[in-house]
């Protein structure tokens, strides 16, 4: 019995060492399109590029680790791109009205309204129990248009915003950038609370079987309700930071985006029906992605193939995950089989 | 993989929509398509008020020419839909067979041949998705955002920044004049034809029956002898031709081509299919509902523009219809489980899953046994 239960053990360990290589395995590949993108282009591993590279994977890193949390859930988020470019442009909109606003403030703003609308998703899927790839589908559209009525065209420009806020945009410390210390942060908080709360680890019971997890006792509802209402929230706080990174927004800010996010996630081998996938696989899925683009630009690479590369990339990473995760589902069975041997 | 045959007994249970044969007839007329009708009318009703002239056949023509595109999509994603599965990679494959069409024909290929070549980059197209989905068993949701990139990104390399637009005049016509003695557009003819045989084949003949068994339960259908990852297979590759159609009715309706034709247009094939009452969870919806979301969609989106509403107010209505598309539905089910919760005390109502316990079998099998009295 021992022996078997040890078997088991060490297959579940080897199936989580598996998992844990996901995240080296998307760590080696970012590197080797790092080095191999500097031996074409030296320009490509100065501090200013990296600089760049870290910045604009932040804000799709930031909204994928929301989105993380609810497509472990078995859910979808497809409003997070119209929620940032809302917190965008009403933070904007703040500071050009009240020109002496702190500037903590115009966050706050942004990360209450993605909060509301969080809410709104999660109440409408939890309690209502309504499918939230709809639910986020129809946030999309109601959102953008809402966006377009306050936008008018009136477009919000850097002379708009407070220096203090733009600088956030562009500052760093000791050499990393502002933007990328936050999603950084973002993403250990969030790790942490996934790895070790209950209320993260029951995430991925209501992901893994929402049945078995209500009759354990999982509060399945309010748990996809926060889910929801975190995504929203990161989804704003990216909004503020968008306005703060481009010092412009319009009616377009962060269209298009969801794709993006859902793109990132599923590289960074967060499995879309549910269950399993870390943040941080989502955050370097993220900086994967927007690092490969780059490369692709500095490696004088047409930019007409970027898409299709970046598609074929995409489609690589969801095969890969499928026969990583049937692998491991041999290893266990095969461990089940010794158990009924013994 | 075990299937407990006919040693288990007899389950009841009760499947919405599986017969409605023994309703009243008040409950039998309340389904969805009832409610879209309503919805129609009163748009129409709505429309005549603001403008009298609004009902006549120039409007009919204009929401055609509007929506003809979208509407052949909607037809094939609802297949895919009822069996469960998604193609958000519709609006790229528009873009796709329509760049291809005009790269071949500025190259001097006969417009004929470049349209033959538009419908096999379709079938292909949707073959990579069928096989993906299909074969490898890949989630369709993941799969269909991947080719929605790839096959923007193969549009863009086909044309790069070019905008293709030396297409034949008589060509160009056919994407924007009436088909003779009629007051519709080529598109909405073909749409309207597509409509009939999309609805016979899914309502009337083995091969629909087949697709909704697939969506409804995929063990059972496939213990039916349904070869369901065949379906599939077959249902993307008919999607990829459909998307190639519309990309040339796209094109020649514009007289132009460019890479980004028809970006962002699979959230409204979406929206219209689930607005038609095709169930995300598959095996439920009809085609009369899908072409009664598709006008109302249309009229909607004329009655606003006639009276100079916003576009933004518009994304507004639609993402509204969207969401009351399922709150409705949803927001009863939820009444009904809180007045059960009320009746049995909180207990009993709450674990979902406690109706299950009693014989340990899967839904699937439990259904096959089910005797219909």
């Amino acid at each position: 019995m021992t022996t078997a239960t040890s078997v088991l053990g060490t297959r579940f360990a080897r199936g989580g060492a598996l998992l844990r290589a996901r995240e080296v395995g998307i760590g080696v590949v970012l590197l080797l399109v790092f080095g191999i993108t500097t031996l074409h282009n030296h320009n490509f591993a100065t501090a200013n590029s990296v600089q760049q590279l870290l910045s604009g994977a932040a804000l799709i890193a930031m909204l994928g680790v929301g989105e993380t949390l609810v497509i472990v859930t078995r859910n979808v988020d497809l409003s997070v791109g119209s929620i940032v470019g809302l917190s965008a442009y009403v933070v904007g909109d703040l500071f050009k009205d009240h020109p002496g606003m702190p500037v903590i403030l115009g966050f706050v703003a942004g990360i209450g309204i993605g909060a509301v609308i969080g809410a709104i998703n999660g109440f409408v899927t939890a309690a209502l129990r309504v499918p939230s790839l709809v639910v986020t589908l129809a946030m999309l559209y109601i959102i953008r248009g809402i966006d377009g009525l306050i936008v008018n065209g009136v477009i919000i420009t850097s002379s708009n915003i407070p220096n203090a806020f733009i600088a956030i945009g562009f500052r760093t410390i000791a050499g990393i950038p502002w933007l990328a210390i936050i999603a950084f942060a973002v993403v250990v908080i969030v790790a942490y609370a996934m790895r070790s709360f209950r209320s993260g680890r029951d995430l991925y019971a209501i992901g893994s079987n929402p049945e078995a997890a209500a009759l354990a006792g999982v509060p399945v509802a309010r748990r996809i309700f926060t889910a929801f209402v975190i995504s929203g929230s990161l989804a704003g706080l990216a909004g503020a930071l968008f306005l703060a990174l481009h010092a412009e927004v319009d009616v377009t800010g962060g269209t298009g985006y969801e794709l993006l996010v859902v793109a990132a996630v599923v590289v960074g081998g967060v499995a879309i029906f549910g269950g399993s996938g870390t943040v941080a696989g989502a955050a370097l899925g993220a900086l994967l992605l927007n690092t490969i683009n780059q490369a692709l630009v500095a490696s004088r690479v047409s930019a007409f193939w970027n898409e299709a590369i970046a598609g074929a990339l995409l489609l690589l990473a969801i095969a890969f995950d499928r026969w990583l995760s049937l692998r491991v589902a041999r290893g266990l069975r095969s461990a089940e089989g010794a158990h009924r041997d013994l | 993989m075990t299937s407990e045959p006919a040693t288990r007994a007899p389950q009841k249970r009760e499947y919405a929509g599986t017969d409605t044969s023994r309703r009243p007839v008040w409950q039998r007329a309340l389904r969805w398509e009832t409610g879209l009708v309503v919805v129609l009318v009163a748009t129409l009703i709505f429309g005549t008020a603001r403008s009298s002239d609004f009902l006549n056949s120039t409007t009919g023509f204009y929401i055609g020419l509007n929506m003809g595109e979208i509407a052949i999509m909607a037809l094939p994603l609802m297949l895919i839909v009822i069996t469960g599965e998604i193609d958000l990679s519709v609006a790229s494959m528009l873009g796709l067979s329509g760049c291809v069409m005009g790269q071949l024909h500025s190259q001097g290929w006969p417009i004929g041949l470049a349209m033959v070549a538009a419908l096999v980059v379709g079938a292909l197209g949707g073959a990579l998705n069928g096989v993906l989905v299909a074969r490898l068993g890949l989630p369709s949701i993941a799969v269909t955002i991947g080719t929605l990139t790839l096959f923007r990104g193969l549009a863009e390399i086909v044309l790069g920044a070019r905008t293709i637009t030396d297409f034949p005049a008589w060509m160009t016509s056919i994407g924007v004049v009436p088909v003779p003695g009629t007051q519709l557009s080529y598109s909405t003819v073909i749409f309207l034809v597509l409509a009939v045989i999309f609805g016979v084949v899914l309502h009337a003949t083995r091969a629909g029956r087949a697709i909704v068994a697939t969506g409804l339960a995929p063990e059972a259908a496939r213990f039916a002898g349904i070869r369901v990852n065949r379906v599939k297979f077959g249902l993307f590759v008919l999607s990829g031709v459909m998307c190639a159609l519309a990309g040339i009715l796209f094109t020649l309706k514009n007289a132009s081509v460019s890479y980004d034709a028809g970006t962002g247009l699979e959230l409204n094939v979406v929206a219209i299919v689930l607005f038609g009452g095709v169930s995300i969870f598959g095996g439920r919806g009809t085609v009369i509902g899908v072409v009664l979301s598709v006008v109302i969609f249309g009229t909607l989106q004329q009655v606003l523009t006639q009276m100079q509403v916003q576009p933004e107010v518009q994304n507004i209505i639609i993402g509204g219809l969207l969401l009351v598309s399922v709150v409705l539905p949803g927001g009863g089910e939820a009444v009904r489980r809180l007045r059960a919760r009320l009746r049995t005390g909180p207990h009993l109502a709450r674990a979902p899953g406690t109706r299950r316990l009693a014989p340990p079998s899967s839904s699937d099998s439990s259904m096959q046994s089910e005797e219909k009295k």
